[in-house]
């Protein structure tokens, strides 16, 4: 510890001194400032567009970042729209529930009994999950997921197929008003600090290393599947 | 990392009859050189985003120290630590502590130039701890005992058989009949046998690709999701990240997004943006229950307030390599240590000395397409041609090359001297080239220029005497006069 602050003084020491010497000052006011308000730069017109657009344009970006889409009325038809996926991609019928209480209070005996569903974490052995996406960028069509007890990390990552929640209602323009979003969340719950993990994601996992041939499924999911859901009936 | 920068000349000879390495830099000039124009092409705000980008990370820097107070703040006030490191051997001391104070065995590593730039496998290794990278590119140059050729694309240099025949000499115990041609093959093999390692290691670094002051977060910016595994999966992340990875705010980083990936890959946007503030909370279901950041100088505060403090705005895009002539010819290795291209010929000579690198400012035509594609607008050219003067100045050159530069310098500050010897000159060699318009071959030692290429010859008379029978103006009077 006390070689660390050897080490953290020092550094401060040289930074002060190069600055110095180059006839840098320090604006401790406009940083403040900055801090404080953390202001928006341009924003590009691309995503500011009508709500009933600004969805379409999240589809298309999404769709051209091979993630695929499907449009639901409700969040009453998610299992049946899960049960199709499964079938049509012939993936077994058992898939990783995040914990929100949105997907487990879900009518599935009704559409979809022969899914079984497992919540919580993922160990690795998952090959399908389900989660609810916080938000939806529109500007390069990008889901928004943070860590939390509903909201296990491992779940984006560790299955092949991740499938994902979005209200068309909670997608925004620019990544900037998700960050508004998020900012607002945490005060409302009297929080100080972001999640520990937010996720920003575009598409499914890809690689580019093997002679810049584009691959999809290097570590993370092979399969990103988007269920847009228009009301919140 | 030990530097072979001094053996550049020869370094860069031998990767130009290297027929793998030639193939491979082949496809890179295309592949990510046409993806950014299409990218650029479709945002019409992206040379705004360019100045925007620019001026953050101006200010960044020049209040840089308030930044990593608030950033250091704001990690340790929700349960991280914040460690500092003056140079290489601290950071690999640093990180080699915490790992033994968990007892770790093996440790698994996201893509960090800064791990490379420290040594830091060397080092964890040393101490029979067991590292692995997950980065495909990083795993296929470990398995090969390699240094990363590229910042973004470590194995570019890489062909796929080579690949195969890599992965079958490492993966002994799967079936060696199995099929490996293809590449979903390599990557569906590497998923598999880097999946486990994920799950055994006890410790994840990574590097970060901004440190937000505001919120006391560190950003990973992948394709593969292999950051993510390996830093929500062990109890321990590390992050290991040099000082001017720090940015103000969450809308700062948005900002400096914007321009990161479609300068890097031509992506709108990578895969995977991971913002990760602190250990995990109590009530989360997964995610690690230490968070650490590591804070490296090893020589970037004292390029604050000098004419390099512009290049601690680069964001290691690899933007300027894509679209460098000398890297496209010689790929990364030539450059002889962890930073190659334009931006590794800057970086290069800041970190081990102009004494060690002073090749690699000199390794550049000055075409200037580095600066004109580089999203954060750092003067590449400019920077180099500091560093020539430095090692002009300190008497670095061999005396052959010194002599050359005199003569050139006293001819070129007398015009008269100046137009009669390139006029003699310029039809002097025209009528040598034999009307041809170029040399295939030149005798002496100036036949080492057209080993690989051909010289051009002058078209029979100088700029000059071309520009006044044109009619065009060569006094400042005359110019001015044409203009009225």
């Amino acid at each position: 510890m006390e070689k660390n602050m050897e080490a953290r003084n020092q550094i401060f020491a040289s930074i002060r001194r190069s600055k110095e010497r180059g006839g840098v000052k320090s604006d401790p006011k406009a940083v403040e400032k900055r801090l404080a308000e953390h202001p928006s730069g341009l924003i590009p017109k691309r995503s500011q567009l009508e709500k009933a657009e600004q969805v379409n344009l999240f589809q298309k970006m999404a769709e051209n970042v091979q993630a695929s889409v499907v449009r639901l009325k409700s969040d009453r038809e998610i299992p049946a729209a899960v049960s199709d996926y499964l079938a049509q991609k012939n993936l077994p019928a058992r898939v990783k529930l995040s914990g929100d209480e949105r997907l487990s209070n879900l009518p599935w005996s009704e559409n979809a009994s022969h899914i079984s569903l497992l919540e919580g974490a993922s160990g690795g052995d998952d090959l399908v999950s389900l989660a609810v996406s916080f938000a939806g960028i529109a500007e390069t069509g990008t889901l928004v997921l943070h860590s939390g007890p509903k909201g296990p990390t491992t779940l984006n990552f560790l299955p092949e197929t991740h499938m994902v929640v979005l209200r068309e209602s909670d997608i925004v323009g620019a990544y900037e008003e998700a960050w508004a979003r998020i900012r607002k969340q945490q005060a409302d719950k009297g929080e100080e600090f972001l999640p520990r993990t937010v996720n920003m994601i575009t598409g499914p996992s890809r690689t580019g290393d093997i002679e810049q041939t584009i691959l999809l499924g290097a570590h993370g999911p092979h399969a990103l599947h988007i269920l847009m859901v228009a009301d919140d009936a | 990392m030990q530097s072979t920068t001094r053996n550049f000349k020869n370094n860069a000879s031998e990767a130009l009859v290297n027929d793998n390495l030639q193939e491979a830099l082949g496809k890179l000039k295309v592949g990510f050189v046409e993806r950014r124009a299409a990218a650029a092409e479709k945002l019409p705000e992206f040379d705004a985003l360019r100045d925007q980008a620019r001026d953050i990370k101006n200010h960044t820097l020049q209040n840089i120290d308030l930044y990593l107070e608030r950033f250091e703040e704001k990690v340790t006030a929700q349960g991280g630590h914040v460690h500092w490191a003056r140079n290489s051997h601290e950071a690999c001391q640093t990180i080699l502590e915490i790992c033994q104070s968990v007892n770790a065995k093996m440790v698994t590593k996201g893509k960090s130039m800064v791990s490379e730039e420290i040594g830091l496998n060397a080092a964890l290794e040393k101490t029979g701890l067991e590292v692995v990278e997950t980065d495909l590119g990083e795993y296929i140059i470990q398995l090969r005992k390699e240094a990363p050729s590229h910042i973004i694309a470590p194995a570019v240099h890489v062909l796929k058989d080579e690949v195969e025949a890599d992965f079958r000499d490492a993966h002994t115990d799967l079936d060696p009949d199995r099929q490996l041609e293809e590449p979903t093959q390599l990557v569906h093999e590497a998923r598999e046998v880097l999946r486990q390692k994920y799950l055994d290691s006890d410790v994840g670094i990574t590097g970060a690709n901004f440190l937000v002051a505001e919120t006391g977060t560190s950003i990973i910016v992948t394709n593969e999701g292999n950051g993510d595994l390996t830093q929500t999966l062990p109890k321990v992340h590390i992050v290991i990240a040099s000082m001017e990875k720090i940015i103000p705010t969450l809308e700062d980083t948005s900002a400096v997004l914007r321009v990161l990936a479609r300068s890097a890959t031509g992506q709108e946007f990578t895969s995977y943006t991971t913002f990760s503030s602190g250990p995990r909370r109590e009530e989360d279901p997964d995610g690690p229950d230490q968070y650490h950041v590591v804070i490296l100088d090893n020589g970037r505060s004292a390029m604050l307030g000098t004419e390099f403090q512009d290049m601690l705005r680069c964001i290691r895009c690899g933007a300027c390599m894509n679209h460098c002539p000398v890297y496209g010819a010689v790929g990364g290795h030539a450059y002889g240590w962890v930073y190659p291209g334009p931006m590794g010929s800057v970086l290069t000579p800041s970190f081990i000395g102009v004494e060690e690198a002073g090749h690699l400012p000199n390794a550049s035509t000055f075409c200037g397409r580095c600066e004109e594609v580089c999203p954060m607008r750092i003067p590449l050219p400019k920077m180099m041609r500091h560093y020539r003067q430095k090692e002009f100045e300190g008497n670095m050159n061999a005396a052959p090359v010194r002599w050359a530069i005199k003569a050139y310098g006293f001819m070129a500050t007398r015009p008269k001297l100046w137009h009669m010897i390139t006029g003699v000159k310029a039809k002097f060699a025209y009528t040598l080239s034999g009307g041809k318009g170029r040399f295939h071959k030149l005798p002496l030692w100036m036949g080492e220029w057209t080993k690989h290429r051909d010289f051009p010859a002058s078209q029979g008379s100088s700029f000059h005497s071309q520009w006044k029978k044109k009619g065009g103006a060569t006094t400042l009077n005359e110019l001015k006069k044409g203009a009225e």
